[in-house]
């Protein structure tokens, strides 16, 4: 993470850095759980009768917080790469699986209050929603394509793929736009967030493809 | 895990009247607590564990009370004193004060169901106008006091159902919509009546936006036969308080059998014209929401099913899901439709 070499960095601040690579993972770990630790939190206490924490609607809260914070991950580890070269910090490599796994966590929750919270398990609703409802058709086939990635995360797997694994997980792209088109489509009176998790998937994908073609781009990063 | 649904609510869960009637009392302590220059720490703790029940449910300082004119909240106070009238309430369970004043959509004040309550503590209400136009005999520029005063105030316990297919119960305060559009005296020519809301880019933050999909201002119609029918309300309360900002102050219109974005908020202007008028969500996605907008269980919205709704509050693990009903349920509006195809007219 910290690759500011040289004199910028006080040889006394060495052991206060080291630590914080130390940390930085955990800390960032712990973070990315919060959302889910907090709402699994308002879900047990809906359970046991104690404060309404989801407020009037809850399943609608669930899952709309879900859904954020899945889409909110899946950009972060698109950004991952872009930032890589951007910033020089060939470390923040380190956190591209953890980041990407939890993305699929929140999609996976997502879909879970979907069909408990929402549906009720009515598995003929289920059905009907999938195929009615264009915005729930892309979102599940989202669902579905990520799932093959979060099962060949482990090294083993990336060992046994060799170039085919890069080749499976460049389906993120695909999920990353299926899930923007899962925005846009159910916008009601703002565009905020459609243009906000558009708008970035289409920098952290239009970065890679102008790093292909332009040596230029290649070269090019904000920090040596 | 199987989810039960409750056919009946247990009586248990029903708040008693006099419940929410301690927490108006409350409100109305707090706020002259705030008046008196004070300040929140003279609050009570038992008081203050009134209010804390959920996360949603606000202190009394953030209902804006300080525009409201004195002569709408002695009127509204008035009403209490009088017999009720109660031939088109139900007596279905209120949805809690807390929930229906801060889970709102009015989107000048943002997307967000919190944000009109976030947004609308410094709401002015007072000085207040409304222009009258169109084809009637008394057009013109009416104060707030003009147009309430010469009206006795009712309360009405309505359904309110959602587009997005949950629903609400809620005592609202208001005057029939014929009395108040009878004494402009309306034309022959009168075939519809167009509302629109206030445009303030200073005090609707979502005005401003660049992302607002929504070409200001929010407008709504109706016929001039769905206006005048006794069922039409023009609230300007509930709960026996004066409107809150975030649920439209200070005029409001209610239409039960409709589905809630025809209740147009903060009505600056009523007009009468010759022709349908146009109304915002139908400009927006003439696909999903139609000028006639009933509540109808058998249509569905292109990306739901309006076969049911959530009534709110509700809880995860009992969802109060219960079926829509024709009309929501104001079988008594059937008449205003007959001979039309409600499939293409939704």
């Amino acid at each position: 993470m910290f690759n500011l070499h040289g004199p910028c960095i006080p040889v006394s601040l060495y052991p206060f850095f080291d630590l914080m690579k130390f940390l930085i993972k955990p800390t960032v770990f712990i973070l990315c759980l919060l959302p889910a630790a907090w709402l699994c939190w308002g879900v047990y206490l809906a359970f046991s009768g104690g404060e309404n924490l989801l407020g009037p609607d809850p399943a609608q809260y669930l899952s709309l917080q879900t859904g954020e914070w899945a889409i909110r991950l899946l950009i972060a580890s698109l950004a991952i790469t872009p930032l890589r070269y951007l910033l020089n910090m060939p470390s923040l490599f380190r956190f591209r699986r953890m980041i990407g796994l939890y993305a699929y966590f929140y999609v996976f929750l997502h879909l879970i209050v979907f069909l408990w919270f929402l549906l009720g398990w009515d598995f003929s609703a289920v059905g009907r929603e999938i195929s009615e409802r264009p915005y729930i058709t892309i979102g599940f086939a989202a669902f579905v394509l990520l799932t093959p990635l979060a099962a060949t995360s482990f090294n083993a797997a990336q060992r046994k793929l060799g170039r085919n694994w890069k080749r499976l997980h460049r389906l993120t792209y695909a999920c990353a736009i299926l899930a923007c088109m899962h925005v846009i489509w159910i916008v009601r009176s703002s565009y905020f967030d459609a243009v906000l998790y558009g708008g970035l998937t289409l920098v952290f994908l239009g970065y890679r493809v102008l790093r292909k073609y332009s040596p230029a781009v290649q070269k090019f990063s904000l920090l040596r | 895990m199987l989810i039960k649904t409750r056919k009946e609510i247990p009586s248990s869960e029903i708040t008693p009247e006099s419940v929410y009637k301690a927490r108006r009392q409350f409100l109305k302590t707090g706020a002259n607590v705030a008046l008196g220059a004070a300040g929140a720490s003279l609050l009570s703790p038992t008081a203050s564990a009134q209010v804390g029940d959920s996360l949603f449910a606000r202190a009394p300082a953030d209902i804006n009370l300080a525009s409201r004119p004195d002569w709408l909240v002695q009127k509204v106070a008035e009403r209490k004193d009088a017999p009720a009238t109660g031939s088109f309430n139900t007596d279905e369970e209120l949805t809690p004060f807390s929930d229906v004043t801060t889970y709102n959509n009015f989107y000048e004040f943002g997307t967000g169901k919190e944000d009109p309550s976030n947004n609308a503590s410094e709401f002015r209400i007072d000085p207040w106008s409304v222009e009258v136009a169109g084809e009637c005999a008394k057009p013109g520029t009416y104060t707030l006091e003009d147009v309430l005063k010469p009206h006795t105030f009712e309360e009405r316990v309505y359904r309110l159902r959602c587009v997005e297919a949950w629903s609400m119960v809620i005592p609202w305060i208001g005057i029939p919509m014929k009395d108040l559009l009878s004494r402009f005296e309306p034309n022959g020519n009168a075939q519809y009546v167009k509302f629109t809301t206030l445009v303030d880019r200073d005090q609707f933050p979502a005005q401003r936006s660049r992302f607002a999909t929504i070409d200001w201002p929010y407008q709504e119609g109706l016929r001039m036969d769905e206006a005048m029918h006794p069922l039409t309300l023009m609230a300007t309360g509930l709960y026996d308080d004066v409107l809150p900002a975030q649920n439209g102050a200070p005029l409001r219109l209610v239409v039960p059998w409709k589905y809630g974005f025809k209740s147009i908020k903060s009505i600056v202007k009523i007009e009468f014209t010759r022709d349908m008028p146009n109304n915002t969500w139908n400009d927006l996605q003439p696909r999903e929401y139609g000028f006639y907008a009933n509540v109808n269980p058998n249509v569905s919205h292109p990306r739901w099913s309006q076969a049911s709704e959530r009534r709110l509050p509700s809880s995860l693990f009992m969802p109060r899901r219960i079926d829509t009903m024709m009309f929501n349920g104001y079988e008594e509006v059937a008449s205003l439709y007959e001979g039309m195809d409600l499939r293409r007219n939704y």
